[in-house]
Protein backbone atom coordinates (compact mmCIF):
# COMPACT_ATOMS: atom_id res chain seq x y z
CA UNK A 1 0.00 0.00 0.00
CA UNK A 2 1.39 3.24 -1.09
CA UNK A 3 -0.36 5.11 1.81
CA UNK A 4 -0.79 4.29 5.46
CA UNK A 5 -3.43 6.18 7.35
CA UNK A 6 -3.74 6.76 11.45
CA UNK A 7 -4.82 8.62 13.39
CA UNK A 8 -8.07 9.81 15.89
CA UNK A 9 -11.30 11.51 14.51
CA UNK A 10 -10.34 14.90 11.95
CA UNK A 11 -6.35 14.83 13.14
CA UNK A 12 -5.04 12.17 10.93
CA UNK A 13 -1.60 11.25 9.77
CA UNK A 14 -1.26 9.53 6.00
CA UNK A 15 2.26 8.34 5.25
CA UNK A 16 3.55 7.55 2.26
CA UNK A 17 5.89 4.97 1.05
CA UNK A 18 7.42 3.78 -2.11
CA UNK A 19 8.70 6.13 -5.43
CA UNK A 20 6.47 8.78 -5.80
CA UNK A 21 6.42 9.03 -9.35
CA UNK A 22 4.18 9.63 -12.28
CA UNK A 23 3.32 5.48 -12.44
CA UNK A 24 2.56 5.89 -8.64
CA UNK A 25 0.89 9.09 -7.90
CA UNK A 26 -2.62 8.23 -9.23
CA UNK A 27 -2.77 5.56 -7.20
CA UNK A 28 -1.50 7.68 -3.76
CA UNK A 29 -3.85 10.86 -4.60
CA UNK A 30 -6.90 8.47 -5.18
CA UNK A 31 -5.86 7.11 -1.54
CA UNK A 32 -5.28 10.60 -0.33
CA UNK A 33 -8.75 11.73 -2.15
CA UNK A 34 -10.78 8.81 -0.37
CA UNK A 35 -9.39 9.90 2.95
CA UNK A 36 -10.63 13.96 2.55
CA UNK A 37 -13.98 12.24 1.32
CA UNK A 38 -14.46 9.99 4.53
CA UNK A 39 -12.34 11.76 7.36
CA UNK A 40 -13.10 14.77 6.76
CA UNK A 41 -9.48 15.86 8.52
CA UNK A 42 -9.10 19.21 10.39
CA UNK A 43 -5.36 18.61 10.37
CA UNK A 44 -3.76 16.27 7.65
CA UNK A 45 -0.47 15.13 8.55
CA UNK A 46 2.12 13.52 5.40
CA UNK A 47 4.71 11.51 6.87
CA UNK A 48 7.12 10.92 4.12
CA UNK A 49 9.50 8.95 5.92
CA UNK A 50 9.15 6.04 3.69
CA UNK A 51 9.82 7.64 0.33
CA UNK A 52 12.08 6.19 -1.02
CA UNK A 53 11.96 8.41 -4.45
CA UNK A 54 10.24 11.67 -5.20
CA UNK A 55 9.39 13.56 -8.48
CA UNK A 56 7.72 16.26 -9.64
CA UNK A 57 4.69 13.91 -9.30
CA UNK A 58 5.03 14.58 -5.59
CA UNK A 59 4.43 18.08 -5.94
CA UNK A 60 1.29 17.64 -7.57
CA UNK A 61 0.49 15.11 -4.98
CA UNK A 62 1.08 17.33 -2.47
CA UNK A 63 -0.26 20.46 -4.05
CA UNK A 64 -3.79 18.10 -4.55
CA UNK A 65 -3.84 16.94 -0.73
CA UNK A 66 -3.05 20.82 0.33
CA UNK A 67 -6.25 22.20 -1.75
CA UNK A 68 -8.63 19.51 -0.59
CA UNK A 69 -7.71 20.17 2.72
CA UNK A 70 -8.40 23.71 1.99
CA UNK A 71 -11.83 23.10 0.98
CA UNK A 72 -12.29 21.37 4.05
CA UNK A 73 -10.99 24.18 6.01
CA UNK A 74 -8.55 22.08 7.25
CA UNK A 75 -4.40 22.56 7.39
CA UNK A 76 -1.41 20.72 6.05
CA UNK A 77 1.98 19.60 7.66
CA UNK A 78 4.60 17.46 5.81
CA UNK A 79 7.02 15.62 8.25
CA UNK A 80 9.90 13.63 8.31
CA UNK A 81 10.87 14.70 4.27
CA UNK A 82 13.65 12.86 2.98
CA UNK A 83 16.51 14.62 1.50
CA UNK A 84 16.09 13.72 -1.99
CA UNK A 85 11.86 14.88 -1.74
CA UNK A 86 12.88 18.12 0.07
CA UNK A 87 14.99 19.24 -3.03
CA UNK A 88 12.31 18.44 -5.30
CA UNK A 89 9.76 20.13 -2.97
CA UNK A 90 11.71 23.00 -2.25
CA UNK A 91 12.47 23.78 -6.29
CA UNK A 92 8.87 24.38 -6.46
CA UNK A 93 8.71 26.19 -3.60
CA UNK A 94 6.26 24.70 -1.98
CA UNK A 95 7.85 25.37 1.79
CA UNK A 96 6.19 28.72 1.72
CA UNK A 97 2.55 26.86 1.25
CA UNK A 98 2.33 24.42 3.68
CA UNK A 99 4.35 23.70 7.05
CA UNK A 100 7.29 21.22 6.81
CA UNK A 101 8.54 19.20 9.82
CA UNK B 1 31.51 19.23 -25.84
CA UNK B 2 32.53 17.84 -29.13
CA UNK B 3 35.30 15.63 -27.42
CA UNK B 4 34.75 11.34 -27.52
CA UNK B 5 32.63 9.99 -24.69
CA UNK B 6 34.78 8.20 -22.72
CA UNK B 7 31.67 5.60 -21.70
CA UNK B 8 28.58 5.09 -23.73
CA UNK B 9 25.74 2.99 -23.05
CA UNK B 10 22.30 3.51 -24.89
CA UNK B 11 18.64 1.88 -23.88
CA UNK B 12 15.35 1.60 -26.01
CA UNK B 13 12.22 1.05 -24.16
CA UNK B 14 8.44 1.60 -24.02
CA UNK B 15 6.97 4.41 -23.37
CA UNK B 16 5.09 2.37 -20.21
CA UNK B 17 4.57 4.43 -17.06
CA UNK B 18 6.23 1.42 -15.00
CA UNK B 19 9.63 2.04 -17.26
CA UNK B 20 9.85 5.44 -15.42
CA UNK B 21 11.65 4.07 -12.80
CA UNK B 22 13.74 1.24 -14.74
CA UNK B 23 15.07 4.66 -16.70
CA UNK B 24 16.25 6.73 -13.87
CA UNK B 25 17.86 3.28 -11.98
CA UNK B 26 19.60 2.51 -15.31
CA UNK B 27 20.72 6.21 -15.45
CA UNK B 28 22.13 6.06 -11.75
CA UNK B 29 23.74 2.88 -12.49
CA UNK B 30 25.36 4.17 -15.58
CA UNK B 31 26.88 7.06 -14.02
CA UNK B 32 28.11 5.09 -10.40
CA UNK B 33 30.87 4.40 -12.26
CA UNK B 34 32.32 8.37 -11.42
CA UNK B 35 31.84 7.67 -7.93
CA UNK B 36 29.34 10.12 -7.27
CA UNK B 37 28.03 11.63 -4.52
CA UNK B 38 24.30 10.00 -3.23
CA UNK B 39 22.90 13.38 -4.03
CA UNK B 40 24.65 13.85 -7.30
CA UNK B 41 23.15 10.39 -7.95
CA UNK B 42 19.99 11.93 -6.67
CA UNK B 43 20.15 14.28 -8.89
CA UNK B 44 20.75 12.14 -11.73
CA UNK B 45 17.69 10.02 -11.17
CA UNK B 46 15.34 12.61 -10.66
CA UNK B 47 16.54 14.69 -13.97
CA UNK B 48 15.90 11.27 -16.21
CA UNK B 49 12.66 10.50 -14.23
CA UNK B 50 11.18 14.28 -15.38
CA UNK B 51 12.57 13.75 -18.78
CA UNK B 52 10.95 10.42 -19.29
CA UNK B 53 7.60 10.96 -17.64
CA UNK B 54 7.63 13.80 -20.09
CA UNK B 55 7.66 11.42 -23.21
CA UNK B 56 5.44 9.18 -21.43
CA UNK B 57 2.47 12.17 -20.73
CA UNK B 58 3.25 14.42 -23.57
CA UNK B 59 4.94 12.72 -26.42
CA UNK B 60 2.72 9.66 -27.02
CA UNK B 61 -0.48 11.11 -25.34
CA UNK B 62 -2.39 8.28 -27.05
CA UNK B 63 -0.47 5.43 -28.22
CA UNK B 64 2.83 3.42 -27.10
CA UNK B 65 5.92 4.95 -28.62
CA UNK B 66 9.78 4.58 -28.12
CA UNK B 67 11.80 6.30 -25.68
CA UNK B 68 15.68 6.31 -26.37
CA UNK B 69 18.11 6.92 -23.14
CA UNK B 70 21.78 7.69 -23.86
CA UNK B 71 23.93 7.83 -21.23
CA UNK B 72 27.67 9.21 -22.30
CA UNK B 73 30.76 9.61 -20.30
CA UNK B 74 32.82 12.92 -20.77
CA UNK B 75 36.26 13.37 -19.57
CA UNK B 76 36.75 11.97 -16.00
CA UNK B 77 33.69 14.22 -14.56
CA UNK B 78 30.96 14.55 -16.81
CA UNK B 79 27.90 12.69 -17.87
CA UNK B 80 25.36 13.72 -20.43
CA UNK B 81 21.93 12.23 -20.47
CA UNK B 82 19.89 12.30 -23.69
CA UNK B 83 16.26 11.52 -23.64
CA UNK B 84 14.77 11.07 -26.90
CA UNK B 85 11.48 10.68 -28.32
CA UNK B 86 9.30 10.19 -31.55
CA UNK B 87 6.10 11.68 -30.77
CA UNK B 88 4.33 14.59 -31.47
CA UNK B 89 7.07 17.26 -30.26
CA UNK B 90 6.46 20.73 -28.40
CA UNK B 91 4.98 23.91 -30.83
CA UNK B 92 6.77 26.72 -27.87
CA UNK B 93 9.85 24.85 -25.90
CA UNK B 94 10.24 28.57 -24.00
CA UNK B 95 7.09 27.51 -22.84
CA UNK B 96 6.86 24.55 -22.18
CA UNK B 97 10.14 25.14 -19.90
CA UNK B 98 8.29 27.75 -18.02
CA UNK B 99 7.80 26.57 -14.27
CA UNK B 100 3.83 25.73 -13.86
CA UNK B 101 3.22 25.38 -17.48
CA UNK B 102 1.39 22.35 -18.04
CA UNK B 103 -0.92 20.39 -20.99
CA UNK B 104 -0.72 17.14 -18.67
CA UNK B 105 -3.57 16.43 -16.29
CA UNK B 106 -3.57 16.55 -12.61
CA UNK B 107 -0.93 14.34 -11.86
CA UNK B 108 1.52 16.81 -13.44
CA UNK B 109 3.08 20.16 -11.88
CA UNK B 110 4.35 21.90 -14.53
CA UNK B 111 7.67 21.75 -12.66
CA UNK B 112 9.48 18.97 -14.82
CA UNK B 113 11.83 21.14 -16.37
CA UNK B 114 12.22 23.39 -13.86
CA UNK B 115 13.87 20.24 -11.88
CA UNK B 116 15.75 19.08 -14.38
CA UNK B 117 17.19 22.78 -14.72
CA UNK B 118 17.54 22.67 -11.28
CA UNK B 119 19.46 19.49 -10.72
CA UNK B 120 21.84 19.49 -14.12
CA UNK B 121 24.30 21.60 -14.85
CA UNK B 122 22.55 22.39 -18.29
CA UNK B 123 19.52 21.19 -20.09
CA UNK B 124 19.06 21.82 -23.78
CA UNK B 125 15.91 21.20 -25.39
CA UNK B 126 15.48 20.34 -29.77
CA UNK B 127 11.76 19.47 -30.86
CA UNK B 128 10.29 19.64 -34.16
CA UNK B 129 5.87 19.20 -33.77
CA UNK B 130 5.15 16.08 -35.43
CA UNK B 131 8.71 14.54 -35.09
CA UNK B 132 9.83 14.63 -31.30
CA UNK B 133 12.12 16.02 -28.80
CA UNK B 134 15.24 15.75 -27.51
CA UNK B 135 16.43 16.65 -23.80
CA UNK B 136 20.22 16.52 -23.54
CA UNK B 137 21.39 16.91 -19.70
CA UNK B 138 24.74 17.34 -18.83
CA UNK B 139 25.85 17.28 -15.28
CA UNK B 140 29.75 17.60 -13.92
CA UNK B 141 30.22 16.04 -10.74
CA UNK B 142 32.41 17.08 -7.78
CA UNK B 143 36.03 15.65 -8.34
CA UNK B 144 36.41 14.24 -4.70
CA UNK B 145 39.85 13.81 -2.79
CA UNK B 146 41.02 10.30 -3.54
CA UNK B 147 38.09 9.54 -6.00
CA UNK B 148 38.55 6.99 -8.79
CA UNK B 149 38.45 7.73 -12.39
Amino acid sequence: MPVTITGAGRDVTAALSGEVDHHHARAIMDELDRLADTALPRRLTLDLSGVSFMDSSGIAVLLRAYRRAQELDGAVRVVHVPDQAWRVLRAAGLERLMTFE
Amino acid sequence: MRQRPENEAALTFLSRSSNEGFARTAAACFAAQLDPTLDEINDIKTAVSEAVTNCIVHAYPDALGKILLRLRIYGRDTVEILVKDSGVGIPDVDKAMEPLFTTGNEERSGMGFTIMESFMDRVKVRSAPGKGTAVTMTKRLARRIGGGA
